[in-house]
């Protein structure tokens, strides 16, 4: 029992295991702070920042952020929630994010975590980049219009399916997802049934034929918002 | 000289932006009236490249009047697509309902708030008092009717498509969800005042048309021929058949036709003052083959009626021009009553059937590459034709859409009206709103029409033979 490190979120006391991250120690118990590229199964990356607290007054990614006994971090306050809000307000201009007509409606984490934080229309100005889509493959469907490059594709195919099948290329506003062939998805060794395809948060990596098979009011987040789940295990409530 | 032009812009208590032009000589006599669509949408061009499954779904929004019509006619031509040629009960008659539940709240809508202030006030009453407020404030018990009756077609709609409007219900070879027995109690539940109210509608459309045949047989009056789909026993069906075009005698041009091959029997034409396109029937040309489509033409096209109060309405209909086809615009409202009834009585017998309780939604069948869905939307048929690549891809899409058929019609009525009463008088708002009337009898949709994205109105210009502007009608 001596190995608990103890800590606050929030003023909450939180017990976590040495070597955890802030996000993995809130989980366990029971907080949930927003995350896109963050993904249990995955090695953190810290790239979106959407779960970006305070740890004693600085700003780091609670998913790369080991815990360390004592330190006081700020989630949910008025300027995290800001800074997050931001950070997703930015990508849903930065691509082109349809909602009333993407398939991954309602089961799209960018999607649930814009109403968690309460985005209900855009703020800023859309940038309608010219992104391309990948059709070739016979059982997957790639649309980069709706990626957000969080590299959860990119982290699965190489750590869950042992393939490295995507990769990311360019810098700054031109940096995308590639695959590794020279033409198309269809000359990779992507399988249907891949970690790298049900990794995708949003509906840039989506199984072919699937559409809108599941029904208004049945999807993932139609009924409880997103870290619902996550929440549900707090004992302290 | 004086040159003369009015223009009536925009055309109001329609779907969508459009104008009227209406040249005079110098004899204030008119020379031409043309209906202009002014929209530009262009959903043709970029739904390819999407994949076919998406198609349903994104394709509906080019409307947000009728995207049930949208979304059905292109669930049907993915059917095809995904090699489904017959669904499974369930499927169709959840579909169906769908359907009839976003005609029963489409012609709710335009007869009680889109054309009742002319009917109940008159053509030329007060400008003020002839709009839907006016009629809630004479007729209160018809204005919550109007919204009743749209209210219960939209729940319709949410319970098999998801959302009220733009649902996900229908997908290639089903439907995503069946009806569960507290959501069919729910509407069994309103069912008998709807059907009360359905019929009170009817009776106001009928008597008023009755009463004043004189005017109806004048007004914005010439013959046509008419298109719709048809049961292949002859009944009027507003979700599947094949094509039926008569002449304007009753005399069948074409008949049971499959319309996959729908290209084979009507044609497109492009004219340079409009963004909607002409469509015509190969077999009769450019210049004649024009014909009407929408609830007159159906109730002209059938044989008969499948439910009982709607056919006995029929009937007294087709007694009114001796069993010929009737060419009346006016004509129209009634005609759309008496749909509003079938489909109350659809949604009655559907509700009914124990197989929309049915588990078995979806089925699968052999990918092919080209796909035709047709539907009886509101304001007529509906065409939907796409060709899908091996990678899933659409590659082609055509659209023709039931105000595009109607596109000749309404400019014949806006010439006609605009020849009868505007030649060679003081024009007044009142007048230009005769323009107006005609168009609205064919409840068009000139977003859908256009295939359209932008703002709404319609506008009525009076132009000389110069092409000076003399007058003009707009709201904005």
């Amino acid at each position: 029992m001596s190995d608990k490190i103890k800590f606050t979120i929030d003023d909450v006391e939180i017990e976590a295991e040495a070597g955890q991250t802030i996000l993995q120690a809130a989980d366990a118990a029971g907080v949930y702070i927003p995350r896109l590229c963050a993904n249990k199964n995955l090695t953190p990356h810290g790239s979106c920042r959407v779960c970006t607290v305070k740890v004693n007054g600085r700003s780091q990614a609670a998913c790369t952020q080991p815990v360390a006994p004592g330190i006081n971090v700020e989630s949910e306050s008025e300027e995290i929630k800001a800074y997050r809000k931001s950070l997703v307000e930015m990508l849903f201009v930065e691509g082109n994010h349809y909602c009333m007509f993407c398939e991954k409606s309602g089961n799209c984490e960018l999607q649930a975590v814009a109403y968690r934080l309460g985005i209900d229309a855009p703020k800023h100005e859309y940038l309608f980049p010219s992104r391309d889509v990948d059709a070739s493959h016979p059982e997957i469907f790639i649309d980069r219009n709706r990626c957000i490059l969080c590299g959860r594709c990119v982290r699965a195919s190489k750590e869950l399916d042992g393939k490295n099948v995507f990769q990311f290329v360019g810098r700054g506003i031109h940096k995308k997802v590639a695959v590794n062939s020279d033409a198309k998805l269809s000359d990779t060794e992507l399988a249907g049934v891949d970690m790298a395809v049900s990794s995708c948060p949003v509906g840039a990596i989506l199984r072919k034929r699937v559409g809108f098979a599941i029904p208004v009011g049945q999807r993932l987040y139609d009924a409880k918002p997103i870290g619902s789940d996550i929440e549900a295990s707090r004992t302290d409530k | 000289m004086t040159a003369n032009k009015i223009t009536i812009e925009p055309v109001t208590r329609v779907e969508g932006h459009g104008k009227v032009t209406i040249h005079l000589d110098d004899n204030k006599q008119v020379t031409d009236a043309k209906l202009h669509i002014v929209e530009f949408r262009g959903f043709e061009r970029f739904i390819q490249g999407r994949p076919f499954w998406e198609v349903p779904v994104t394709i509906q929004r080019l409307c947000g009047i009728c995207p049930v019509s949208h979304h059905l006619a292109a669930a049907k031509a993915m059917d095809i697509i995904v090699g489904v040629d017959k669904l499974t009960p369930t499927a169709e008659k959840m579909r169906r309902l769908m359907h009839y539940g976003q005609m029963y709240q489409s012609h709710a809508l335009h007869f009680f708030h889109l054309c009742s202030p002319d009917l109940l006030f008159g053509f030329d009453a007060d400008v003020a008092i002839r709009n839907v407020v006016g009629v809630a404030a004479k007729y209160p018990e018809l204005a919550v009717q109007g919204v009743m009756m749209r209210k219960y077609g939209q729940e319709i709609i949410k319970a098999t498509a998801g959302k009220k409007i733009h649902g996900t219900g229908a997908i290639p070879g089903g439907i995503n969800k069946n009806l569960s027995i507290a959501e069919r109690d729910e509407f069994l539940k309103d069912l008998d005042q709807q059907m009360e109210w359905a019929k009170g509608a009817l009776k106001i459309a009928k008597d008023y048309t009755v009463e004043n045949i004189g005017l109806a047989k004048e007004f914005a009056n010439f013959e046509s021929s008419h298109l719709s789909l048809i049961r292949e026993d002859g009944a009027m069906d507003l979700y599947h058949g094949n094509l039926r075009a008569i002449d304007k005698d009753g005399n069948k041009i074409f008949d049971q036709v499959d319309y996959q091959g729908y290209h084979n029997y009507i044609a497109e034409e492009v004219r340079d003052w409009s963004y909607m396109k002409f469509p015509f029937i190969k077999s009769i040309g450019n210049e004649d083959g024009w014909y009407r489509v929408g609830p007159l033409s159906r109730v002209n096209t059938a044989d008969f009626i499948d439910t009982p109060m709607a056919e006995e309405a029929r009937k007294e209909f087709m007694a009114v021009t001796d069993g010929k086809p009737n060419n009346l615009t006016l004509a129209y409202h009634w005609a759309r009553m008496i749909e509003l009834l079938h489909s109350a009585e659809k949604i009655k017998e559907l509700l009914n059937d124990a197989d929309l309780q049915g588990e078995d939604l979806v089925v699968k069948g052999h990918r092919r590459e080209e796909g035709v869905g047709l539907i009886e939307a509101p304001r007529g048929t509906l065409f939907h034709h796409y060709k899908v690549n091996e990678d899933d891809q659409v590659t082609m899409c055509n659209l023709i859409v039931s105000t595009t058929s109607n596109n000749e019609p309404m400019n014949r009525a806006v010439a006609s009206v605009a020849k009868k009463y505007l030649s060679g008088v003081e024009i007044t708002e009142g007048l230009l709103n005769h323009v107006e009337v005609a168009i609205r009898a064919y409840d068009p949709c000139l977003s859908c029409a256009t295939h359209a994205l932008g703002r709404m109105p319609l506008e009525v210009s009076v132009i000389d033979d110069s092409g000076n502007v003399l007058d003009r009608k707009s709201t904005r």
